[in-house]
């Protein structure tokens, strides 16, 4: 029976009696290298030479940062590539040597040590409990409530004001989640970096689609605002003919002609639904495949998301452009606890 | 007075030696550790490669924080990439187009970050399961299991908070969907989600403070844990595998100076070695080719780094319509089921090895690892959860499983979905059945010897095949394991049996019910007694506990 054994219950555990008992280590297999010289000089030479190429392939990565400084981007790849072949040499070489080293020329006898238990022996934990019961005599840690339970209440109270004093990470949420940029007059722009142009309804052919953001987005000075704005304006335009178009009477005049303007911010957690399949009207969301019936209100027809993307209520300005009746008048994007509560 | 026995440095080293000992008692440390025993096998180099990945992490990242500037401030790109010049964009991505393409070694060294994070995740997850399959997290290991499983946690967190600081088009959709998770949670969920971007998504804040997440609190964590992961390696001094020679009570391998010095060591070359290779010659994460982040524009077919690629997977795999309204207030179930039963499955993981020990009841120290077919129902449980983790890990590919084989969509989302529930089924079973054919075959080895291919004809016409009986060293490791029955539900000191114990019970013939035992000796001396003379077994001259060697 093992020390381990006899300290321990072995619960469920079985004790069959084995065949035979341990025979031991196994006896050692002798190596090339251990019974002829000339096959260990061999391998001391071989280590050499790999510690050789890793001297060399630290130059060849001196030489590939020196041979070329950046005038193309031929010259950034080249210097990557043998800066990288030179230290990968290098390195290598060291590694190589050293296992080999150890695998030829060092000693593989195996050796065996004695383990010994984690739990501390009986006296010196006796002595550990002897130190705790002192220092808590001197202290009078046990036998001074007050102070005892004093400091339970400081050290419990003193980290909030570090928590507090992270108040500010951000803003409070308010409604900003709800509402957008859009509103009644502003028109559809093209999203583009060159600050988009004003889409006619007449330039909507059927089928056609176009990434749009309101016209007032441009106005914002501020980088951070405007990325965070069109994070909620961003809409997709399509026409579809009118007759394949469910609509419901109460937002029949949110659309015009067969043009019809949705959110493009994913329901589900937020990708931009980018994928248009003409044939089918169907919106797909490339980051979880959500996918949306665009001639049906945009109802959820596939994949994790639970709300239609909402729709933007279009019509025409005097100038024949597109322009918003207003903000959405559900919040756009993610789902949140109080997205229903205005 | 000093003695005689003061000796002088006569050597430079010699020298420098003693200087640092008078100071630091280096040569106790050196005489206590310099002949420490560690055992040998390829698996155990797992958690080797992830600890020399991050290393490499540090190195290379140290390289890239000279460089790069984590503000979302706007710029226009005026760097030498022609097809984004003149392209708003943050300062993050800028630096970062910058550190690739203007700066010698620039391209080289991010590149060797970015693979040297994949293969620091992968290592520490294939070192856990190696872990696991091996039962090396059994008492007195439990603890260093958690810190292991925090450390992997942590890798995953080092990994999603350095993908995002380049600011481009793909990770910012991948923050994207991390807001979008956070503004699930019930109550507090906007309010997370403002105090991590500083406000509305994408805001100017969030990679600022990703980046002080990534450079120091993440690598101060990783640290500390390994520290202290090392440590109890230390402590328990390494497992090694059942074989002649290995018992619970020593550990056999080679000492630390110098195979280990030489051979671990060494081993860092390699693995800074293989990644610098690779770094070299295959382009990972080609930020100039996404853009800078705008939150209209997505490329389809977009994939996380691996190791995030099972909790995007539970995200797809998620039914449609989960919203659930309760008194005005909305659980997005979509996001939500997905996200509980992720942190479900990684608690599972955690206590994994609390429950196994309550159910086999076993308070022993255990040293030697198990053979995983020798833990037959351990092994098909870590089969299954293989399975599961894979099937939501395939799931984040859908998309392109769809277009790479020309199926439907909605067919391999459907499939996965099916899979995700019966993968795991199958797997533990197959895999139990596998354990356990595999240990009949061995209980076949030991008790009959190998097959030798050599069929012989009696005088008497009888034909026979001739099995050649096996080594006491391969014999010994055949039936050198650990055995467990399955219990009955006992009633306790009040003569109640507790639910708890009728849980154990249940547990306990769900582990063990259909076990293989090891061969007794009694079987054994059965099994040769009708047979030609048995082979010889050694009386050992000395009990296996005089093998340890001096302490």
């Amino acid at each position: 029976m093992s020390e381990i054994e006899k300290t321990y219950p072995a619960g469920l555990a079985t004790n069959i009696q084995k065949p035979i008992s341990d025979p031991g280590i196994e006896p050692h297999r002798v190596r090339m290298t251990d019974k002829s010289e000339k096959a260990a000089r061999g391998a001391e030479q071989q280590i050499a030479v790999m510690f050789g190429i890793s001297i060399v392939g630290a130059f060849i990565a001196i030489w590939g940062f020196v041979a070329f400084p950046i005038n193309s981007l031929a010259d950034t790849r080249n210097g990557a590539l043998w800066m990288g072949i030179g230290m990968a040499l290098s390195l290598l070489g060291i590694g190589f040597g050293a296992v080999h080293w150890a695998k030829t020329l060092m000693p593989d006898h195996e050796v065996s040590e004695a383990r010994h238990q984690a739990r501390t022996p009986d006296e010196a934990r006796a002595q550990a409990i002897a130190i705790i019961k002192t220092a808590d005599a001197e202290s009078g840690f046990t036998r001074r409530k007050l102070i005892r339970r004093s400091l339970y209440g400081a050290l419990a109270v003193f980290p909030i004001p570090a928590l507090v004093i992270f108040g500010d990470l951000g803003p409070q949420v308010g409604d900003t989640l709800k509402h957008t940029i859009w509103k009644k007059g502003v028109r559809l722009v093209r999203d583009s970096h060159e600050g988009g142009t004003p889409i006619k309804a007449s330039e909507v052919t059927l089928g056609s689609v176009f990434h749009v953001v309101p016209e007032n987005l441009k106005d914002i000075e501020d980088h951070g605002e405007k990325l965070n704005q069109k994070a909620k304006a961003a809409v997709l335009l399509v026409r579809v003919e009118p007759s394949e178009l469910k609509e419901d009477p109460a937002k029949a005049s949110w659309s015009y002609d067969g043009i019809v303007a949705y959110s493009k911010i994913c329901t589900h957690v937020g990708c931009p639904v980018a994928l248009y399949e003409q044939h089918t009207h169907h919106l797909l969301c490339p980051c979880h495949q959500s996918t949306f019936d665009l001639a049906d209100h945009c109802k959820v027809i596939f994949g994790p998301a639970a709300r239609p993307l909402p729709q933007l209520a279009i019509e025409v300005d005097a100038e024949g452009y597109l322009v918003a009746q207003g903000d959405f008048t559900e919040p756009v994007g993610p789902s949140f606890w109080d997205i229903r509560q205005s | 007075m000093s003695t005689s026995t003061e000796q002088k440095p006569t050597t430079f080293i010699g020298g420098a030696a003693n200087y640092l000992d008078e100071r630091l008692s280096l040569g106790g440390v050196l005489k206590n550790f310099g002949r420490k025993v560690f055992p040998d096998h390829w698996s155990f180099m797992l958690g080797e490669v992830a600890m020399y990945s991050f290393v490499v992490l540090l190195i290379s990242g140290t390289f890239l924080t000279f460089f790069y500037q984590p503000s979302m401030a706007a710029v226009h790109y005026e760097g030498s990439y022609a097809p984004l010049k003149g392209a708003e964009m943050s300062i993050a991505y800028a630096s970062s187009l910058d550190i690739s393409f203007d700066i010698r070694g620039g391209l080289l060294m991010r590149q060797v970050h970015h693979w040297a994070a994949l293969l620091f995740v992968a290592a520490a997850g294939l070192h856990m399961l190696r872990v696991f399959f091996t039962g090396a997290f059994r008492k007195p290991r439990e603890l260093n299991w958690l810190v292991g499983f925090f450390l992997f946690l942590a890798a995953m967190g080092g990994g999603f908070t350095g993908y995002s600081l380049p600011d481009d088009l793909l990770s910012g959709n991948g923050l994207r969907i991390i807001d979008g998770m956070l503004k699930a949670i019930p109550f507090i969920g906007p309010s997370i989600s403002s105090g991590l971007f500083g406000g509305e998504f994408p805001g100017d804040e969030v990679v600022a403070r990703l980046y002080s997440l990534h450079i120091m609190i993440i690598p101060a964590l990783i640290i500390v844990l390994l520290a202290v992961h090392l440590m109890m390696v230390i402590i328990h001094k390494h497992t090694h595998y059942s074989g002649p020679g290995k018992s619970d009570e020593n550990v056999v391998g080679f000492p630390l100076m110098p195979v280990y010095v030489a051979k671990a060591g060494g081993f860092f070359f390699l693995v800074f070695g293989v990644l610098m290779a690779i770094s070299a010659t295959f382009t990972i994460n080609p930020i100039w080719n996404y853009g800078p982040y705008d939150p209209s524009p997505v490329s389809a077919g977009t994939q996380p780094d691996w190791y995030i690629g099972w909790l995007d997977g539970a995200l797809r795999l998620a039914p449609s319509n989960l919203d659930v309204y309760v008194l005005g207030i909305v659980l997005p179930m979509g996001v939500l089921l997905p996200l509980v039963i992720s942190l479900l499955f990684l608690a599972i993981v955690a206590v994994y090895p609390f429950v196994e020990k309550w159910v086999t009841g076993d308070d022993r120290e255990h040293h030697v690892l198990d053979r995983p077919r020798n833990a037959p129902t351990r092994t098909g449980l870590g089969a299954a959860g293989v399975m599961f983790y894979a099937v939501l890990w395939a799931g984040a590919s859908t998309d392109l499983i769809a277009t790479n084989f020309q199926m439907s969509l909605n067919h391999v989302l459907t499939s996965m979905q099916i899979l995700l529930i019966i993968g795991p089924v199958i797997a533990y079973w197959v895999t139990k059945r596998a354990c356990l054919a595999l240990q009949r075959k061995d209980r076949e080895i030991a008790l009959h010897g190998r097959e030798t291919g050599r069929v012989v004809r009696l005088p008497h016409g009888e034909y026979i095949e001739v099995h050649e009986p096996v080594d006491k060293y391969e014999l010994w490791k055949l039936v050198d394991f650990k055995d467990y029955q399955p219990t009955l539900a006992r009633p306790n000191a009040q003569g109640k049996i507790t639910l708890s114990s009728k849980i154990r019970a249940a547990l306990s013939s769900f582990y063990f019910e259909d076990r293989i035992a090891p061969v007794s000796k009694a079987e054994y001396e059965l099994a040769h007694a009708d047979h030609s003379p048995a082979p010889a077994v050694e009386k050992p001259k000395r009990a296996p506990k005089a093998l340890a060697g001096k302490k």
